[in-house]
């Protein structure tokens, strides 16, 4: 049961997320929009997105606490994740030595900054406002995959062993076993929940930012005739 | 609330501009069928409808917001009164949940709340700055009211100003007539009060330059200072130029609306007259909107351009012009004369944010403070979070500058009016120096209900018009 649940969350996760950057692609941007200023050529375009997918520039600009709180998250996300890839790779590199403890800190980090997200959004009247059903639930299940896993962490230890040679089954397509631990299988399924919603949610602004007109153009509208493909009559 | 609400358009403004003339029958399947098309036309609507986290960081951006106070005037929830509709017609999650997810049904109740606060945002772009994925809630509204205008709900005062584009051939509705006797009243008071010589010539063939600029510089204060201020240039420069009475219009409502036909229609009018005039170069006066839509859209439009010469950008903002022309020596300032005014510089939000001058970024912020620190002595810059990509609209852009949204306007006014008393107070600024006819409207009538006399208000051409010196040379031209 949880194999099938597992290969439909991962196919899902694939071609969902497939789907929407290939929706995005497809779309055409038939004026040049960028927000000025705005880089000139392709390079600094290529600077500008790095910041902002880096650094949140422009959030950092537009509220400082919701950049610390959001800014917090992902960047102890991207250590969870990278140290997560001890599960999934076989042999480990040496490297995954290094990243391990900075990784297990960063599962506390991403912890706090999805509690003071969480916190902020009930807390701002502004935020309060504009917040769905959607909206806390997604925080929600971000913070109980982060907790489910900090107790797996520092409190009831799984077996290491078996998991890995079941995730390893798994994203090889070589079958899967279930593990024996609960607590692992709650971790999972909520993994697996977020997998599922993932195309389908708010969170395609992880693909979707690379798409966005007034960002990822280069302002030389006068330079160069940017043509748009569907007023092209021939 | 009174003024804060357009009226809606009557079938006299619509049926001219191919749109329904009165609500069709089945609009909200044709609504919902028009925003499916606009989905795959345009991908900044498409992704714009996703990738919104609701963070919050527009919120309290928006001039129209932090004036009235409203909720759903905070960029993100403006957005949310389209995006509650995209997700119950286009999304699994809206088809199936629509109450978690905040999906809406396109009823009555949705459509009166579009045609409210899609005409309460002025399309500044100031929320696209601080938004972590560029979000930006012009390209929301223009495609909102885009789909209204496709089911017959349209907004009077744009259609009917796009509909005196086309028959009349402005925006101000001047015929021709009026426009070549006032450019010849315009020539004798110049004569009067310099000595010179000084030509408004209108649909002169074979001239160097076509100057576009909007109709108010013909007719309005403080916006014909400036126009003087062109013509001086020109004369002074030794560049022959024309207006044209066909095209003798810049702005283009055709954005406002959201409609690409209507822009590239409105835009067209130019590009023909400049073929036929057998000009050299287009110049654009002070207007905002006008010259994103000459800078950004025009050669996307209308283009190639390959008939002007290729040594000048097409097209040029007349400050880029008349600075170029004041770095290579041509022209002579006596700053002196304009000793009276302290100058503040408010950017015109679709110069600041939607547009450049110049071969950098940033142009657009430079070269009018140039132009400005070099026909005047004392300038002194707003609260720095006030200006720059940062600056706050006037309140009246994007289609608002009429009467019925008076309340809106002068709600929408406040965080810009704030920065300015400042440095009226700490600094004795008297004069803020613009360039867009559409802020200098808007503030010529909306400071003096904050107390401030509308004499504040003037175009940076206006400076120019003041310090320039006819007739003299200095060195090699």
């Amino acid at each position: 049961m949880l194999a099938l649940i597992a290969y439909l969350a991962l196919l899902t996760f694939i071609f969902g997320f497939g789907w929407r950057i290939w929706t995005y692609w497809r779309a055409p941007a038939p004026l040049k929009i960028p927000t000025t200023p705005a880089p000139v050529c392709k390079s600094g375009v290529v600077w500008r997105m790095f910041t902002e997918v880096a650094f949140f520039n422009s959030l950092f600009k537009g509220n400082k606490w919701t950049w610390l709180g959001g800014y917090l998250f992902h960047a102890a996300l991207a250590l969870v994740l990278i140290r997560h890839l001890r599960y999934f790779v076989q042999p480990l590199p040496e490297a995954f030595a290094y990243i391990q403890t900075v990784g297990i800190i960063a599962g506390l980090a991403m912890v706090g900054g999805l509690g003071f997200l969480l916190v902020r959004r009930f807390w701002v009247a502004r935020t309060r406002y504009i917040s769905s059903f959607a909206d806390y639930a997604i925080l929600a299940l971000l913070l109980a995959i982060g907790v489910t896993g900090l107790l797996m962490q520092y409190v009831f230890r799984p077996d290491i062993v078996e998991i890995k040679s079941a995730m390893l089954g798994w994203v090889t397509f070589q079958g899967f076993p279930t593990p024996s631990d609960a607590l692992f299988v709650v971790h999972f399924l909520l993994v697996l929940a977020l997998m599922f919603v993932f195309p389908f949610s708010k969170l395609m602004h992880l693909g979707g930012i690379f798409f966005s007109p007034t960002r990822n153009q280069v302002d030389n509208p006068r330079e160069r005739k940017h043509v748009n493909p569907w007023a092209v009559v021939e | 609330m009174a003024h804060l609400r357009p009226y809606p358009a009557s079938d006299k403004h619509m049926t001219p501009l191919d749109f329904p003339g009165a609500r069709v029958e089945d609009w909200q399947q044709k609504g919902v069928e028009k925003l499916g098309e606009m989905l795959q036309k345009y991908r900044s609507l498409q992704v714009y409808m996703d990738i919104c986290v609701k963070c919050g960081a527009c919120a309290d951006k928006c001039h129209y917001y932090l004036g009235t106070g409203d909720p759903n005037n905070m960029p993100v929830q403006r957005a949310e009164l389209l995006r509650g509709v995209y997700r119950r017609y286009f999304t699994p999650a809206g088809k199936l949940f629509p109450k978690l997810v905040r999906a809406t049904e396109f009823d009555e109740t949705t459509l009166q709340k579009w045609f409210t606060y899609f005409h309460q945002c002025s399309q500044c772009r100031r929320c696209s700055v601080f938004c972590p994925y560029g979000i930006d809630t012009a390209e929301i509204s223009m495609a909102a009211r885009e789909i209204m205008d496709a089911i017959g709900v349209g907004h009077k005062y744009t259609t009917e100003i796009v509909g005196k584009v086309h028959s009349i051939g402005n925006n101000l509705g001047i015929p021709g007539p009026a426009l070549t006797g006032t450019l010849q009243f315009l020539e004798d008071d110049l004569l009067d009060t310099t000595g010179h010589e000084i030509r408004l010539p209108l649909d002169q063939e074979g001239a160097d330059v076509l100057l576009i600029t909007p109709s108010a510089d013909f007719f309005s204060e403080p916006h014909i200072s400036s126009l003087m201020g062109y013509a001086k240039v020109f004369h002074q420069a030794g560049i022959s130029y024309t207006f044209s009475s066909y095209a003798s219009e810049a702005a283009n409502f055709g954005m406002f609306i959201g409609s690409y036909a209507q822009k590239q229609k409105i835009a067209k009018r130019i590009a023909d007259k400049a073929r036929d005039l057998r000009v050299k170069r287009i110049v654009v006066g002070e207007c905002g909107h006008a010259w994103r839509v000459a800078y950004s859209f025009w050669n996307t439009l209308n283009g190639p351009f390959d008939f002007l010469d290729p040594n000048y950008p097409v097209p040029q903002h007349i400050c880029e012009f008349t600075h170029q022309l004041n770095e290579r020596g041509a022209l002579v300032f006596d700053k002196e004369a304009n000793d009276d005014l302290t100058v503040t510089f408010h950017d015109s939000c679709n110069v600041a944010r939607a547009s450049r001058m110049g071969a950098s970024s940033g142009g657009q912020f430079e070269i009018p403070r140039a132009l400005i620190r070099a026909t005047a002595n004392k300038f002194v810059e707003m609260d720095a979070d006030t200006i720059r990509e940062r600056t706050f609209c006037c309140g009246g852009g994007g289609g608002l500058l009429t009467d019925e949204l008076m309340d809106l306007r002068v709600r929408g006014a406040m965080p810009r009016v704030t920065a300015l008393k400042r440095v009226m107070e700490e600094d004795g600024v008297n004069y803020v120096a613009l360039i867009c006819a559409i802020c200098k409207a808007q503030f010529n009538k909306i400071l003096p209900m904050y107390g401030i006399p509308m004499e504040t208000v003037g175009g940076v051409h206006a400076l120019v018009n003041n310090a320039i010196q006819i007739g003299a040379k200095r060195g090699i031209v």
